[in-house]
């Protein structure tokens, strides 16, 4: 238990009488790659804020590296936030500065390197990704959604993380883009030996950029196993997920007419 | 039937204090974060050239067509007691004590404020709030701090410039419409001008402008939804500022000027 890199137990969180999570528990060990697959408002972003301290649990625990993060004060959240990179669902590339600035900025502001040296940086990351010195120079208002997403991966990769969290990586993306990207991710996860944690409604890229799945339903890890599993997982809520299916145990709230 | 006024009454007193104690613990939150490291100080310049260069132009215009109204104003009433000799002292005064302040950080509240609480409110809405933190960057320290600091220092030299501007319109008015000897009119300018007129009036300016900010500041940085909640959160960062600049204004003049 204390190899994991994150270890997550009991973990709850509502809004109002919503509850969104109701006792999570897993371990991700060093170098894992786990991918949180679940239908919309299944909670798999909250679990994600949970664990990066953008939103507290109501209970449980999370440890990261074996240390408990749930009561961090500003200056734990900043120490152990040095270990993380994220790639969110929009980008979230800051609109005021270039893209050589986004892909930077962790390591102007965050780690005190110079301008000069962490433009290089950025250059090299942006390569990385398959992406010229040329675009460093543009903002991300200039970009397709595809580029924005590559810059994002080159922002979370930039301080060379020893964790990826991937929220819906391949969303809004066309087919080919969306493997190119789930490429990059393997290539970048690999490159760095990070440890990641994906969530998505995609399964094709759940089965490209995972080492193993684990499916959210109704706030509660209903499953989870290796990737090469999940064909015969055996539990009906999976089987319908991952094959698409309108008919099955997880019922949609759709009002019919 | 008095039940449910009283429910509404309540609710509202409720809100009301939950706003205000949220706002406070905001405030006190920016204050705790303005004195600790690190500065962001291409921010802070990025943010007083945003409040004050930019802001010149309408608080210019602003400024000198008060001063020239109000050189008229006072005219057609003054020349009733033969009193225009006093026009140039009320043009100052009034000024440099009131509508300076009040008329600068009015016109800043509405550019600045409001373009602040919709920078940083689609900011919150598409995740990059979020992804500050995950770069180990406090985002109250690095969006709200050197906001609230531009506005505190740069307000007092944009009111400052306005005042100049707006007995510089006065003077145009006086001399050029009115028949003022012009030599008269900045003796008269300068002779009942006192240190506390522009003293009283820069003091209100640092509080209007931290009010200001302050407000642009707190209802984006918790604005929620999409484009609605951005566009409420600019609505109310405008409205609330107005509000607050004229309250203070009172308590201020009071503070000030009360025998």
């Amino acid at each position: 238990m204390s190899s994991s890199k994150i270890s997550l137990r009991g973990v709850t969180k509502a809004f109002d009488t919503k509850k969104v999570l109701q006792g999570i528990d897993f371990d991700v060990a060093p170098g894992e790659s786990l991918v949180v697959i679940g239908g919309s408002g299944s909670g798999k972003s909250v679990l994600l804020k949970c664990i990066l301290g953008l939103m507290a649990p109501d209970s449980g625990s999370i440890r990261v590296d074996g240390e408990e993060t749930v009561d961090f004060n500003d200056h734990g959240r900043a120490r152990v936030m040095r270990k993380f990179g994220m790639l969110f669902q929009g980008g979230a590339l800051f609109d005021s500065l270039r893209v050589w600035e986004n892909v930077a900025f962790g390591p102007i502001q965050s780690d005190g390197m110079k301008p000069d040296q962490a433009r290089e940086v950025a250059i090299a990351k942006l390569g990385a990704v398959g992406l010229g010195p040329e675009i460093g120079e543009l903002f991300p208002s200039e970009l397709s959604g595809g580029m924005q997403k590559r810059v994002a991966l080159a922002r979370a990769i930039a301080r060379e993380p020893e964790i990826i969290f991937f929220d819906e990586p391949t969303t809004g993306l066309d087919p080919i883009m969306a493997d190119v990207i789930n490429d990059l991710i393997v290539k970048c996860v690999s490159d760095l030996g990070a440890t990641a944690i994906s969530i998505t409604h995609d399964m094709a890229s759940a089965r490209k950029i995972g080492h193993r799945i684990g499916m959210l339903y109704e706030g509660k890890l209903i499953w989870q196993g290796p990737v090469a599993e999940i064909d015969r997982s055996g539990n009906a809520h999976v089987e319908q997920f991952i094959h698409g299916r309108a008919e099955g145990p997880i019922q949609m709230q759709v009002r019919r007419l | 039937m008095n039940i449910p006024l009283l429910t509404v009454l309540g609710r509202m007193t409720l809100a009301f204090f939950e706003a205000t104690g949220a706002v406070t613990a905001f405030a006190f939150q920016a204050l705790r974060l303005s004195v600790q490291p690190p500065y962001y100080r291409q921010q802070m310049v990025r943010q007083i050239l945003e409040i004050g260069y930019y802001s010149l132009p309408v608080v210019g215009l602003t400024a000198i067509f008060t001063g020239m109204v109000l050189a008229l104003q006072s005219y057609t009433g003054f020349a009733r007691f033969s009193a225009e000799s006093a026009i140039p002292n009320v043009v100052v005064v009034s000024l440099t004590r009131e509508l300076g302040p009040v008329l600068a950080a009015l016109m800043v509240a509405g550019r600045v404020g409001a373009a602040m609480a919709a920078e940083i409110g689609t900011m919150r809405v598409t995740e990059q709030i979020d992804a500050l933190t995950t770069l180990s960057t406090n985002p109250f320290k690095y969006l709200v701090v050197p906001r609230l600091i531009a506005g505190v220092v740069t307000l007092p030299i944009l009111v400052l410039v306005a005042d100049i501007i707006g007995v510089l319109g006065g003077f145009l008015v006086g001399v050029y419409k009115l028949d003022f000897n012009d030599t008269a009119y900045l003796r008269n300018t300068i002779d009942f001008l006192q240190f506390q007129d522009v003293f009283s009036g820069l003091v209100k300016a640092a509080v209007f402008g931290f009010l200001i900010t302050l407000m642009g500041c707190y209802h984006g940085y918790t604005s929620k939804g999409g484009a609605q909640g951005v566009g409420m959160a600019t609505t109310n960062a405008v409205v609330s500022a107005s509000m607050l600049i004229l309250t203070f204004n009172y308590f201020l003049t009071e503070a000030f000027f009360a025998r």
